[in-house]
């Protein structure tokens, strides 16, 4: 008898894994039929999530960890045992923005491109027209990591210049009218506003961090240990999906199951440029390959490692104005659950690492480590400023942040 | 007290105020625009805010009830947990209410059952034209496929009805199904349609 599972979601190409999990039988195959339910707002899908109408959700990571620890509402526990990928985010500016700061032709170095910024943040600031920046949500990475690129290029987010959130369909429309001057956002959104010449992609999230945690499964904590079978029996079924995702051979057949009006009901051409790691970066020019843009399974990606999970929080800190609480770290780390993750997959031959947390940024080059099951060799997770994220020394990574 | 209201459907909007216009006390807002919404709500300055939950402002909305000192914050009202089953029934409705802290339970509560009805009202409402055109369409086809019947086979209007209908429940199909076949086999013979 098969368990069934209901799953909220966003349209994003990173709800690829449970929808391919289901409709490649893999789900099937393990014994758990896969639900879904589409939603328009983070919002929606956290609600759905809180108050029963799903099991499980499709999720921006910080917004997890927010939960848990109660930002914006009284907390709830959640729980994540798998990451849907990391990156796949893009910094679109409009084109007056891209002109003076970006290059053209190719993704810049994003160090050249934030100088250049700072110095027209200046400009803006002076005017009295500060420059806006569009997010998808104020607890997302795409908030994190443009907020680390801007730090770390000297521009103070909130001061220098205003991070506002927008929701991702009307990110387009957003840079066309001039509410903002550049957004972060996933995929098919930037492309969105590439092809309708709103904007040009000056720069991909993972630029900023190579390896940057991005949308995770979330349960509710007492959810997991209910249906412990079934998350298992999920997470097997969506590394299956991963390997079959990956494979340069189904992008096309994927990109039209990720299309359909149920899932992203979006262009099937645009879907399978994102989830073959190129992009169109402005209207007219070249399709560009930036390899690992997206990145969903190699390198064990679907890991939570409960480093990542300590990095987030470190964010949540510094962009909260929240003092550092050695007790909501733990809180924090707790949410990102590598047993459950170990437990599903021991035993099945795919890859599990030894550690369960890591130095975040400090592999520059491929880098064979150890593991419980398998082989796996690291290739770099280099933040672009070349610092280091120890999980052990969280307060002290904090006073050396900018 | 201040209510604004938040739907991109207009319809669905008016709904929703025809049915709290009858509540003492309450003055009503309707914002149906995306654009400048946040600014809008800043001038309303809500006690409560009712938004679908569909609507796909609502994270813009939370984020500036989050950050905004211009406002009185107003909360999900969701997060109140006492009250699982109004919850449940606004979730099942697709409403969202967000309520400035510190405003009475009991004078919140009928107010959102109220917009849960009206929600509710409104779904039912649609459902039941949804139906209406889909009777209307097979209407038309059913009396379409009775003119190529009578023309061709030269049946009185009566006959042609029977003998579809006998089609129909020969082969356990829909009367419209079988008129929908007929007017598809006429078109792809030539005939017009």
């Amino acid at each position: 008898m098969s368990q069934e599972l209901t799953i909220g979601f966003l349209p994003l190409v990173d709800a690829c894994l449970p929808i391919l999990a289901r409709e490649h039988g893999f789900a099937e195959e393990e014994g758990v039929s896969l639900r879904f339910v589409r939603d328009m707002t983070w919002a929606t899908v956290l609600d759905r999530l809180l108050y029963g109408y799903s099991d499980a959700a499709h999720m921006v990571a910080p917004l997890a960890i927010a939960t848990t620890l109660g930002r914006g509402r009284p907390a709830q526990p959640l729980s994540v045992p798998f990451v849907l990928g990391l990156n796949g985010n893009a910094i679109t500016m409009a084109p007056e923005l891209a002109a003076r700061v970006a290059v053209t032709g190719g993704l810049g170095d994003p160090a050249v491109i934030g100088a250049a910024l700072a110095i027209e943040a200046r400009r803006r600031a002076e005017i009295g027209r500060p420059l806006r920046f569009g997010v998808v949500h104020r607890y997302s990475s795409h908030s994190y990591v443009l907020r680390y690129w801007l730090a770390s290029s000297g521009i103070r987010p909130d001061r220098d210049v205003e991070i506002t959130t927008v929701a991702p369909p009307f990110c387009a429309d957003a840079l066309e009218t001039g509410e903002v001057d550049a957004i972060c956002v996933g995929e098919p959104w930037n492309s969105v506003a590439v092809e309708r010449g709103a904007g040009q992609i000056a720069l991909v999230t993972a630029q900023i961090w190579r390896r940057g945690v991005e949308k995770v499964l979330a349960l509710r904590e007492p959810v997991l240990n209910d249906r412990r079978d079934a998350t298992e029996a999920l997470i097997r079924a969506m590394r299956k999906a991963g390997a079959h995702f990956v494979d340069p051979a189904n992008l096309e057949t994927n990109a039209a199951i990720l299309a359909r009006p149920e899932y992203l009901d979006g262009d099937a051409r645009l879907i399978q440029r994102a989830i073959s790691d190129r992009l169109l970066l402005s209207r007219g020019g070249q399709v560009v390959h930036y390899p690992d843009f997206m990145f969903q399974y190699r390198e064990a990606a679907n890991f939570p490692w409960v480093s990542q999970a300590e990095w987030l929080y470190t964010q949540m800190v510094r962009w909260d104005d929240v003092v550092f609480d050695p007790e909501n770290a733990q809180r924090a780390a707790r949410v990102f659950r590598p047993d459950v993750y170990r437990s599903a997959l021991l035993g099945t031959g795919d890859v599990l690492p030894g550690a369960s947390s890591k130095v975040e940024g400090s592999v520059g080059q491929r880098t064979a480590v150890t593991t419980q099951q398998g082989s796996m060799t690291l290739e770099s997770n280099r933040f672009f400023d070349g610092m280091v994220f120890d999980p052990t020394d969280l307060r002290g990574y904090l006073a050396r942040l900018p | 007290m201040r209510i604004a209201i938040i739907d991109e459907s207009a319809a669905r909007a008016s709904v929703i105020q025809e049915g709290l216009a009858a509540v003492a006390d309450c003055e009503l807002f309707v914002v149906t625009e995306r654009r400048g919404l946040v600014a809008r709500i800043g001038e309303i300055a809500p006690d409560i805010v009712l938004m679908d939950l569909g609507n796909p402002s609502r994270d813009v909305l939370e984020e500036y009830f989050a950050v905004s000192r211009a406002v009185a914050r107003p909360i999900a009202m969701f997060v109140d947990e006492s009250d699982d089953e109004s919850i449940a029934a606004s979730i099942e409705a697709g409403v969202s209410a967000y309520v400035v802290d510190g405003l009475a339970a009991h004078r919140i509560r009928p107010l959102l059952d109220l917009a849960v009805r009206r929600f509710n009202a409104f779904s039912r409402l649609q459902t039941d034209l949804a139906d209406a055109r889909g009777r209307l369409a097979e209407r038309e086809t059913i009396d379409k496929a009775k003119r190529i019947l009578m023309n061709t086979r030269g049946l009185p209007e009566h006959e042609a009805y029977a003998e579809m209908r006998n089609h129909a429940m020969q082969s356990g199909k829909r009367i419209a199904d079988i008129a929908e076949a007929v007017v598809t086999a006429q078109s792809l013979l030539g005939g017009t349609r």
